[in-house]
């Protein structure tokens, strides 16, 4: 068993000493989570914009884990992963969004 | 294993610090690295859409109680313990992301410290939520109660099973880096296993938003 070492590795010039941009996407979220719970505890709102309010919180924290933690856009190559999970997501929201609007009509089977 | 890992090594494709990506990107060092991670996040988008069906099915489903508990009910009695779940899930995002970060400034004791420090706060997350489902069944609350009990299991029970994967997987991904060493593969595969982790945050955040605080609401 050879052991195979890392190449030398320099740190680039100007990049960051300390992961400032981690601990701003950490912040980030558990505001995020937070404010989401207490809005809802606290019935912030009348129950449809609340519930607008915390599906907007949530999509808010997933671009922070997304841009801040998965680094989805840092990438100097074709970002075939950006083009990826935007595919996903529209999926995911026909799959979830048309499965409930089907239901609104509500007609008896004859 | 080594005779694999040496041949991955001899296509690297140069200094890494020469093409695009700064020297402390090792993971992107080879075509197999790149090859590798961006294969995994096709596997990321059909993961997406299985957990599309199960919300898309949670949704349609949830109000129909049978009898049972609603969801206020059963959610609503005790907002501390998800709580405590989504903020162990989200620190072990946080703290797989400063690994991450340490990998990238190659420094392989911290990478590995941090990736212990993930693994516990994800073993925490399945503790909180393998008593959260305990204290549910002991309350007559089963996957057979009602139809939205059965789909909160299947949607809630099919991420901690991620997370549970996530835990082998990264636990294996520890012992290769201390076997090895931190080199252009264990460095893909660790990205790859971090990315899975984030992947199953954002599952999170939609499961915290969208069955337990609708829930409450």
């Amino acid at each position: 068993m050879s052991m195979v070492r890392p190449p030398a590795l320099e740190r680039a010039p100007g990049q960051a000493r300390f992961p400032w941009s981690h601990v701003a996407g950490y912040a980030l979220s558990i505001v995020l989570t937070l404010a989401a719970f207490w809005a809802v505890l606290g019935h912030a709102l009348p129950t449809k914009p609340l519930l607008a309010g915390i599906l907007l919180l949530a999509v808010l924290q997933i671009l922070v884990q997304l841009v801040f933690f998965m680094h989805v856009g840092q990438d100097s190559k074709p970002r075939y992963h950006l083009w990826l999970f935007s595919v996903a997501m529209f999926f995911f929201v026909v799959f979830v969004v048309s499965s409930m609007w089907i239901l609104t009509f509500n007609t008896p089977i004859s | 294993m080594a005779v694999r890992m040496e041949e991955v090594l001899s296509r690297r494709t140069g200094d890494p610090s020469s093409t695009d990506h700064p020297g402390h990107r090792l993971e992107l060092s080879t075509e197999d690295g790149v090859t590798k991670i961006f294969g995994f996040w096709m596997f990321l988008v059909s993961d997406v859409l299985l957990f599309a069906s199960l919300f898309a099915t949670y949704v349609v489903i949830y109000t129909h109680t049978a009898n049972g508990p609603s969801a206020s009910e059963l959610f609503g009695h005790d907002v501390s313990g998800f709580l405590a779940e989504t903020l162990a899930l989200l620190t072990s995002s946080f703290t797989c992301g400063l690994a991450t970060w340490e990998m990238h400034q190659g420094r392989a004791g911290r990478l590995k410290f941090w990736m212990i420090i993930t693994l516990l706060l994800g073993l925490t997350f399945l503790g909180l939520e393998i008593t959260e489902f305990r204290d549910f069944v002991s309350q007559g609350a089963t996957l057979q109660t009602s139809a939205f009990l059965s789909g909160f299991y299947t949607l809630v029970g099919t991420h901690g099973a991620h997370v549970t994967l996530g835990i082998l997987w990264m636990s294996l991904i520890l012992y290769q880096l201390v076997r090895f060493g931190l080199n252009a593969v264990t460095a893909r595969k660790f990205y790859i296993v971090g990315l899975y982790w984030h992947f199953l945050d954002i599952v999170w955040v939609l499961i915290f938003t969208v069955v337990y605080l609708t829930g409450v609401m």
